[in-house]
């Protein structure tokens, strides 16, 4: 059973819209689906790897920018952005790995967190490129209706969810955890721990790039405060993997579901709405005292505690 | 302007911008050597001591640097009441990422930065003091002088009084048993604590003394910046810059390096554009990660003892 | 020939000296015993040949090549492994996964990682502990698991710091047992010990060091003799 369970629920998934959702509940769903793939290939890094990463705007924004500049500059269907991001991405997380990489711990996580604000900064005074601060305007969408754009995240989604858990299970994946539990013995076992913690940082911001791309077609605008944006992207990343579980496969996807509900859930009460970050802020406060592996990593916790309140059931 | 004025103009406002970075990343450094956290709220701490500032001036008419002596206590307690009651309990908790401290100090951040913006509006505030766009000319006290530089006042008196702040820390650290026990903390763990030091205080105390400095920087501030509620962020990326520039945990290096980068922020913003004065922000920081990993303090150190 | 020469290695940390100036082989086969008074510069001296600290002077040389400057990865590739002092599991992971981690090393795909790995933990005596995660282990099999650790990435040579240290009687013996089956295998032991009587009956030769300098290397027989190591020592007690 357990071993269908990815496949059950692409299968719910795949024929979730059929069911005649309107156009609210798919744009819900997408967003969920969308933030459940960033917050994987954040995992792949930071969950198993422990390279905690407070930048993952940068890939976002630029694998959305790679998307909006081919239609900006060149004319181009923005969908050729999804393919090309991969490169374009995989190519600007070398350069950043290179200059990340050599710190460890919090220190990486901070340079990581600069690096996201370079590239918000940089789009901001390339205009000739990226439109500066105006951002990009696609003048043409695709479809009127959010099928389409279901399918293709989820596309992502599904592929990027399978290509981890292939990745985790094999060598690269005990590699990553032994670098994020001890580096200096990942080391002295043989594991060039530069190159896999690269490997990781590459293939993690691809994913994300990816994601990126197809915010830009999705969402049909993009400017450097909204793709680069730090509390609205890079912790939100973190937030997700944080509350539904971090190194968990299914993590992500519990994160994203709640947040992406919490955030519509504050938006739609009045009076709340300015409150958001707020609200936010204390749930990452309240998991990270309480529930620090998240929900799928604390999942045994969160049972024994409704266990200890009805102890009955326990002798059934 | 002759060239050379420009530059010497440049160099003055990027000297005094330094020693208020400095006055930051020393209080970052600071807990970060206790702690071996670091604070991702301390732009947002600088923040709520600016409206501190803001508010005596605005209600009551007092003086920013006056204000200094009622931010720099509620900025103290404040701190400790964050350590005591939100960062001690994660120390202990068991998590996959060590880094839940440091998510931890965001989500402070988070909170901190969007109340204020609930309570005060996201509207730019500013305390208009009179003397706030006054300067001494050197002209008045040279009449022949070839070169013409200027000091603004608000400018001049909140870089002294930085200078005032930091050489009093350094005496509290060097000279007082509390100071002492705090460095012993930083320096070794294990040493200190056979030392009988009370290490659980003084990483309480370090986080409130960190937090008030960067309180008083928030009153020097004041007089020469836009205060609005989302401030807080770049100030913390700001001191940590300086933390990687001057080498971790080096108070020395910390004020080395908030005068390096309040130096090279006036220059690109005087020679490159305004809109880039960030980007050389992170140019330099950068710059150290690669060429000079271990910070101003790795250099220091390597003069001392030679090779 | 000699399978690890170590020519007039010198590690400075800022203008101390930490090791000054030392030389020595390890011949294969062998087990060569590391001893010396606290601080003397034992672990760094394997620091330096794990290559986690480049010399500061001097080379390592394996099996004729100069490994010195080499990354501690590329230097367990070539036959080197080693063991810390201060253990270092994988917290998270289980003792299986420990092993299977670092036989990856040299296994072609994960079928044979995993069965190295459970003949290395059958070697060890750790085979009936191998779900349990390492962070719950007791303090003499983390010290086992370092050494299975070590093992199964087939090294030539196995640097051993400190690996009896905080063990009771019985885990002694067995751990001594371990390090004699290591020895049958062919593999060269270089063994860092503070306990005299094991360091003395298992090592075939041994070197001193006090202060980062070499003091004396001879046989088990030769150093219990030697003037200088016993003024290192009584000077040792007498300070402590």
């Amino acid at each position: 059973m357990k071993k269908y369970l990815p496949l059950i629920i692409l299968a719910i998934l795949s024929i979730l819209p059929l069911i005649g959702l309107s156009s609210y509940a798919m744009h819900i769903l997408i967003l969920v689906i969308m933030w459940a793939a960033i917050g994987m290939a954040w995992n792949l890094l930071g969950g198993y790897c422990g390279q905690v990463s407070f930048g993952h705007a940068a890939y976002f924004g630029v694998g959305a920018y790679t998307s909006g500049i081919l239609y900006y500059k060149l004319g181009i269907s923005p969908w050729w952005g999804m393919p090309l991001s991969i490169v374009v991405v995989s190519l600007f997380s070398l350069v950043l790995g290179f200059i990340v990489l050599r710190l460890r711990g919090p220190f990486f996580a901070l340079a990581t967190l600069a690096m996201g604000e370079v590239m918000r900064v940089t789009t901001e005074n390339i205009g000739w490129l990226t439109g500066g601060t105006l951002g990009i305007l696609i003048q043409k969408r695709t479809w009127v209706s959010k099928f389409g754009y279901y399918y293709i995240i989820l596309l992502v989604a599904a592929g990027t969810f399978f290509l981890i858990k292939k990745l985790i299970e094999s060598k690269l994946g005990y590699y990553f955890v032994a670098i994020r539990e001890d580096q200096d013995a990942a080391e002295s076992l043989g594991i060039n721990t530069t190159l896999y913690k690269t490997i990781a940082l590459c293939l993690s911001g691809a994913l994300t790039g990816i994601a990126g791309a197809f915010y830009t077609n999705y969402m049909g605008y993009i400017d450097p405060h909204v793709v680069f944006a730090l509390h609205d992207i890079s912790i939100v990343t973190i937030m997700i993997v944080m509350v539904g579980g971090v190194a968990t496969y299914w993590g992500p996807l519990v994160g994203a579901i709640i947040m992406v509900f919490l955030a519509e859930l504050i938006r739609t009460i009045p009076g709340l709405g300015a409150a958001h970050q707020t609200l936010f802020g204390i749930l990452l406060i309240v998991i990270i005292i309480f529930l620090p592996n998240g929900i799928v990593g604390d999942f045994a916790k969160i049972k024994k505690i409704f266990k200890q309140e009805a102890p009955r059931n326990e002798l059934n | 302007m002759i060239p050379l004025e420009g530059f010497l103009q440049t160099l003055i406002a990027g000297i005094l911008l330094g020693g208020l970075y400095a006055l930051i990343g020393i209080g970052m450094t600071l807990i970060m050597g206790v702690m071996k956290i670091i604070n991702l709220a301390h732009g947002e701490l600088m923040m709520v001591g600016m409206y501190i500032a803001f508010w005596m001036f605005e209600l009551f008419k007092i003086d920013p640097y006056l204000s200094i002596f009622v931010a720099v206590p509620a900025l103290f307690f404040l701190g400790i009441a964050l350590q005591k009651f939100l960062i001690n309990p994660v120390l202990k908790v068991d998590s996959i990422l060590p880094e839940n401290q440091v998510i931890l100090t965001v989500g402070i951040g988070m909170v901190l930065a969007n109340l204020a913006t609930i309570f005060f509006k996201s509207d730019y505030r500013s305390t208009p003091v009179d003397y706030g766009t006054s300067a001494w000319y050197l002209s008045d006290y040279w009449i022949d002088t070839p070169l013409d530089l200027s000091l603004s006042v608000p400018w001049t008196v909140s870089f002294l009084f930085a200078v005032f702040i930091t050489i009093s820390l350094w005496f509290f650290l060097s000279k007082t048993d509390m100071g002492k026990s705090i460095r012993a903390t930083a320096q070794d763990l294990d040493a200190a604590l056979i030392m009988g030091v009370n290490v659980k205080l003084m990483r309480v105390v370090t986080f409130g003394i960190g937090a008030g400095l960067v309180g008083a920087a928030g009153c020097l501030f004041i007089p020469i910046y836009y205060l609005y509620p989302s401030l807080g962020g770049q100030f913390t990326l700001i001191a940590f810059v300086i933390t990687i520039l001057g080498g971790l945990g080096s108070t020395i290096g910390a004020i080395i390096g908030g005068l390096i980068l309040g130096i090279f922020e006036s220059m690109t913003a005087t020679y490159i554009g305004m809109g880039w004065a960030p980007v050389g922000r992170f140019v330099i920081f950068i710059a150290a990660l690669i060429f000079l990993p271990g910070g101003v303090a790795s250099l220091l150190k390597r003069q001392r003892f030679g090779k | 020939m000699s399978l690890i020469e170590v020519i007039n290695v010198s590690k400075h940390f800022g203008g101390l000296a930490a090791i000054k100036n030392v030389s020595f082989n390890i011949n294969p086969g062998e087990i060569l015993g590391l001893i010396g008074p606290n601080g003397a510069g034992k672990t760094t001296l394997f620091n330096v040949v794990n290559g986690f600290f480049p010399p500061t002077k001097g080379e390592i040389m394996f099996k004729g090549k100069r490994i010195s400057h080499l990354q501690p990865h590329e230097i367990c590739k070539l036959g080197i492994a080693r063991t810390f002092q201060v253990v270092k599991p994988l917290q998270r992971m289980s003792v299986l996964d420990n092993v299977v981690a670092s036989a990856f090393l040299r296994a072609k795909n994960k079928t044979e990682a995993i069965r190295i790995a459970q003949e290395t933990l059958k070697f060890t005596g750790l085979y009936n502990d191998k779900e349990v995660i390492s962070k719950g282990l007791p303090l003499g099999k983390r010290k086992k698991l370092e050494i299975a650790r070590a093992l199964a990435t087939q090294p030539e040579v196995i640097l051993l710091d400190e690996s009896f240290a905080g063990l009771n009687h019985s885990e002694l013996n067995e751990s001594i047992e371990i390090i004699k089956k290591i020895k049958e295998r062919g593999i060269t032991i270089m063994i860092i010990e503070h306990h005299m009587k094991v360091i003395m009956a298992i090592s075939d030769r041994i070197v001193v060091i006090n202060y980062g300098e070499k003091i004396a290397e001879g046989t088990s027989q030769e150093i219990r003799n030697n003037p200088l190591v016993i003024e290192a020592y009584l000077g040792d007690a007498k300070s402590a």
